[in-house]
């Protein structure tokens, strides 16, 4: 494997478990263990799969000048109300660039006099920079390098978590607290990447072995790789940033309105302010060209990443943009952008698979009921 | 059995040569879920992508190990491309494959040789 590549502080339990390391985001990263992907994927829908996240960027904005000071300059970073997020809990965000195209997806929470944020590992070096340039003035960007993330995810997330820290169990989707664990403090929020429910859990580098090693002994619990994880989120409907999602797609197209509250629409509190406003802005009032859709292929065989997509005639009407297969659905799924004319769920397509022209149906999305305890 | 260095079995049954992959290969691919076989009655030369094979990872193609034809292929596979994992040296077969001469055979690896490849 080549030299540059950085080791996750798990790399030696990982190759311990079967782990087959591949490159992924600089980083050696289990893809799979011995199970499979098929196996882990839907283990972690029916118990709970255990994912390090360890290569994500972390980092804690600290006011120098108070947090709403500190909130409102994050704010001005991107279409979301950070303002209204209350103390411990967590929000959705996305960096946007002043063509209105997505710099970086994002999770931020609200710990009562600062902000902590978790940024895609591709892209942190970047998020840092950006946030280190826009925020100096009122706050101290300092990414955590000590620390660890692990994901548990799955409906018997929960009761595997809370037989070692029993805060856990009152904790809603998207809540964020700081629990004791064996003298360590883990930074928790219930939140993840999967679909289901389940918890994020930041801990000290020193402790973040003991800690996997504890969630694995917990008889629901499985390692789980970067396979599985990606299948699992394809299905739940959620974007792969620098797929999905990129500084050329605009968050109106990717269907990520949800995440741009009332607050910063026109006619909000704070409308605008943030770069690419007014392109975004004018996609929320007259729509836009081309929309994120979910895409159900009629037949077994997957539409990968860039299979092209028709609508009768030679030229294409779309791309598509994540692809593969769905254990949980028990078929091909995919992701992708097509003219607005053809994004009606229902529409039929066709992707072009090996030269071959082969039937797709525009699904709605998600492709697997999420689990999420509100 | 004979083996391809790309990780093929052959093996001869009332004259014919049937075409699987090994179960290194089946391990290395990972989940397969969508086998898309050649038509009966295909000529196929060596080197001929005659398969293909998607795994929840990734597409591969199964390559013709031998000049001949498609005599029969393994529908089962179709609707239950899974079998490629349980049982990639039985149940599993791709295709059989007519040959004007079964001594092509000899060229290929026997299994000792083959393990060695795959350490």
């Amino acid at each position: 494997m080549a030299e540059d590549l950085l080791r996750l502080g798990l790399h030696a339990l990982h190759v311990a478990r079967g782990g087959k390391m591949v490159p992924f985001a600089g980083y050696e990263m289990p893809v799979q263990y011995a199970a499979g992907v098929m196996k882990e994927h839907l283990h972690t829908r029916a118990a709970a799969g255990l994912f390090d996240v360890s290569h994500m960027g972390q980092v804690i904005l600290r006011p120098k000048t108070g947090y709403e000071a500190t909130a409102l300059a994050f704010e001005a970073m991107m279409p979301v109300d950070v303002l209204a997020v209350a103390p411990g809990r967590q929000r959705y965000g996305l960096f946007t660039n002043d063509t209105g195209g997505i710099l970086d997806d994002l999770m931020f929470a609200n710990r009562g006099d600062h902000l902590f944020v978790v940024v895609n590992a591709a892209c942190k070096s970047a998020d840092i920079a950006h946030m280190t340039e826009r925020l100096s003035d009122v706050c101290d960007v300092i990414p955590v390098t000590d620390r660890g993330l692990l994901a548990l995810q799955g409906p018997q997330a929960e009761a595997a978590l809370a037989r070692l820290v029993p805060g856990v169990a009152a904790m809603r989707f998207m809540d964020v607290a700081i629990l004791p664990w064996q003298g360590a403090e883990l930074w928790i929020s219930r939140s993840g990447y999967t679909g289901e429910d389940g918890f994020e859990i930041s801990v000290h580098n020193d402790q973040a072995e003991a800690l996997a090693l504890a969630l694995l002994d917990q008889p629901e619990v499985m390692p789980i790789g970067l396979g599985a994880r990606d299948s699992l989120r394809l299905e739940a409907g959620l974007c792969l940033y620098g797929h999905d999602i990129d500084t050329t797609t605009s968050p109106v197209e990717a269907g990520l309105t949800w995440a741009i509250q009332k607050a910063r629409r026109t006619g909000g509190a704070r409308a605008g302010g943030f770069p690419g406003a007014e392109r975004i802005l004018q996609e929320l009032a007259t729509g836009t060209e081309r929309l994120r859709v979910g895409l159900r292929p009629d037949g077994r065989a997957p539409m990968r990443e860039d299979t092209a997509l028709f609508a009768g005639d030679a030229t294409p009407i779309g791309r598509i943009t994540s692809g593969g297969f769905g254990p949980s659905v028990g078929a091909p799924i995919a992701m992708g952008y097509v003219a607005t004319a053809f994004a009606a769920a229902g529409t039929r397509l066709d992707g072009e698979v090996r030269g071959k022209r082969l039937p797709v149906t525009v699904s709605e999305i998600p492709f697997q009921t999420t689990t999420y305890k509100r | 059995m004979k083996y391809t260095k790309d990780h093929e079995w052959l093996r001869v049954e009332r004259g014919l040569v049937v075409v699987g992959i090994t179960e290194h290969a089946a391990t290395q691919l990972g989940d397969v879920v969508f086998v898309e076989l050649p038509e009966i009655e295909t000529v196929i030369a060596t080197g001929d992508e005659v398969v293909v094979i998607e795994s929840v990872k990734a597409a591969s193609d199964i390559l013709a190990p031998v000049d001949g034809e498609i005599v029969a292929v393994n529908e089962a596979l179709v609707d239950n491309p899974g079998l490629v994992n349980e049982d990639p040296t039985g149940a599993a077969w791709f295709f059989k494959v007519k040959v004007d001469d079964l001594s092509v055979l000899e060229e290929f690896m026997d299994e000792d040789e083959y393990n060695e490849l795959v350490g």
